[in-house]
């Protein structure tokens, strides 16, 4: 157990120090003076002077590979640099912001799994058209965009029925319409997913000796067969919360809610690349934590994992 | 029992199905072509014009998806719009697609070593989830339909090449490889003739079903303003400039939108049906 441990702690030091050389090397194929993106751009007119300052400041008269091993250094320590257009430091602004997002991505896992679940069991209880509907409800939630669910949520139940507000305030109501937002489309891949898998399930042996035995068909379908269907679509969990991350930028965007994703689009319009350096390495940790997450879940709920 | 669990079995409930859907799909698929290359069938009108008289007009017999600030007709703007979002949405599976191969086929046939070189570098991809890594690329090349294309063709391709690996392994170890290998066969004679022929019809519900998200990412990055640009008639743009009209002018964004959700579900329908025929021919 230990061991094993060992080897996934390794795997992860590995991911982040290969996100960050990615991102690091990445950057470096911008193309311009980087002292001139620090001062604003090359419209800003910088005086040599500061442009001189601000490269010796940032060391980027030193060579790269230099310049590589400092910042890995830094990002070693916690230390994520200055942004460059907010001039402040970005461990902190980043920090700030991670709260707000996770707390949209964790309500959307919930809720996307509990509409997955309810379709799935639904659906392939309720006979042929049961069937057919539950399956076309999962392929055009699935398609739906964020973007477009959204402005429509919002058409809907902040302008015509005026019951939610449209830009997310603080309180609960603010939450309803961005966490469905993200929930729906998710609801439709997990809940393909877990149909598929407990149709397999349920014509599976075990399903027949549990009935053998004298259980009940709810009790085989929710105890045995759910248990069992719904393994595939914990072991998506992790690739799950990296798409709600980064549907959180549209999402945080429209609703005008502050968090991850839009300081990242924000960063990303203005070119400010430590704050982007800074989120994508937050989302990368968050990531590795949530698929070490999806692993224990599954090791739970499978003992014949727990056997090898 | 049997009889019970045989109404939930997957054979029985699907053939019936699917000919419904697959025949609407295939409708709308014949829909969708026809707009992306002639246009001007569908839609005579042009694109661009603008009638600032009829500007904001809700959905009329004259307009019948309404018509946005200036006046220009949505109708014929969304069908316009098909031949920019198909084409984005190929070329971007098309990249994710081809590098995938590339990826999956190193992967997969080079040998152990190079296996796991590949499948960290994969995993490095994979903490740079959705448009993640599409976002970096634009911070570096700028935004634009071309980085917004490549962009999304880059964030699928780790997914690709993961299954594209497990495919070639799965073929790898056939009976028919074996007995070209004890032929006498070279690797590559054997990867060209016997290997990739038989995962050439996975590829093609791959890049089926992929055409759908890569125009809904595609539009996604334009309508954040990182792809194509209004008065563009590309949908995600479309619906980007709608945003600011939101409260008086849903249809602005409730059309556009209607497309790229009608495109997405065609793919995805189309390419399992094609999945299907393929398993059980």
């Amino acid at each position: 157990m230990l061991g094993r441990l060992g080897v996934r702690l390794a795997g992860a030091v590995f991911v982040l120090w290969a996100v960050a050389s990615v991102t690091f090397f990445a950057v470096r194929l911008i193309p311009g003076d980087p002292a001139q993106a620090v001062l604003g751009g090359p419209g800003s007119q910088a005086s040599p002077e500061a442009l001189a300052a601000v490269t010796a400041e940032y060391g980027f008269d030193q060579p790269v590979f230099t310049q590589y091993l400092t910042q890995l250094g830094r990002l070693a320590t916690g230390d994520l640099g200055r942004s460059y257009a907010l001039n402040m430091e970005v461990g902190p602004l980043v920090l700030a912001q991670l709260g707000g997002t996770l707390l949209l991505a964790v309500l959307a896992l919930g809720l996307a799994w509990v509409i997955a679940l309810a379709l799935a069991t639904w659906s392939t209880r309720g006979g042929r058209v049961a069937a057919r509907v539950g399956s076309s409800l999962e392929i055009v939630a699935a398609a739906l965009p964020h973007f477009w669910l959204a402005t429509s949520l919002i058409v809907v139940f902040s302008i015509w029925l005026g019951v939610l507000p449209p830009i997310s305030t603080a309180g609960v109501a603010g939450l309803v319409l961005p966490v469905f937002t993200l929930a729906i489309p998710l609801a439709g891949f997990l809940g393909q997913i877990m149909r598929e898998s407990l149709l397999i399930a349920l014509e599976s042996p075990f399903v027949l000796s549990a009935r053998a035995r004298g259980e009940g068909a709810r009790g085989v379908r929710w105890i045995h067969a759910l248990r069992h269907a719904s393994l595939p679509a914990i072991s998506l969990s992790g690739w799950a919360f990296g798409s709600l991350i980064s549907g959180a930028v549209v999402v945080e965007t429209i609703f005008a809610r502050p968090g991850l994703g839009r300081t990242l689009l924000n960063a990303v319009t203005l070119r400010d690349v430590p704050v982007v350096i800074g989120v994508v390495m937050i989302v990368a940790v968050a990531y590795i934590l949530m698929t070490l997450l999806t692993d224990a879940v599954s090791r739970l709920v499978d003992p014949r994992l727990r056997l090898s | 029992m049997q009889a019970e669990l045989a109404a939930y079995s997957s054979q029985s409930v699907r053939p019936r199905r699917l000919a419904v859907a697959e025949g609407l799909a295939g409708l709308l698929a014949l829909f969708l072509l026809i707009a992306a290359v002639v246009p001007q069938f569908l839609a005579p009108g042009d694109p661009l014009a603008i009638d600032p008289l009829a500007a904001f007009s809700p959905p009329t017999f004259a307009h019948g998806f309404g018509t946005d600030e200036s006046g220009r007709d949505i109708y014929t703007r969304v069908v316009h719009g098909t031949q920019y979002s198909l084409v984005i949405g190929l070329a971007a599976t098309a990249i994710g697609l081809g590098l995938g191969v590339v990826l999956g086929t190193l992967a997969g046939m080079l040998g152990p070593v190079v296996d796991f070189t590949v499948n960290r570098f994969l995993e490095v991809l994979f903490a740079f989830p959705g448009l993640l890594l599409a976002l970096l690329f634009i911070l570096v090349f700028g935004p634009g339909v071309a980085t917004a294309t490549i962009a999304v063709g880059l964030s699928t391709a780790p997914g690709y090449a993961r299954i594209i690996r497990a495919q070639l392994i799965a073929v790898r170890g056939a009976a028919f490889v074996e007995a070209a290998t004890v032929l006498g066969r070279t690797r590559w004679q054997i990867l060209a003739r016997h290997i990739l022929p038989n995962t050439l019809a996975p590829l093609f519900v791959l890049a089926t079903l992929g055409v759908g998200q890569a125009i809904v990412w595609a539009a996604t990055l334009s309508y954040l303003g990182l792809g194509a640009e209004p008065p563009t008639a590309e949908w995600g743009a479309m619906l980007s400039a709608g945003r600011t009209y939101i409260t008086s002018a849903w249809w602005m964004s409730f059309f556009p939108g209607v497309f790229i959700v009608l495109t997405a579900v065609t793919a995805t329908v189309l390419g399992r049906s094609i999945d299907r025929r393929m398993r059980h021919a």
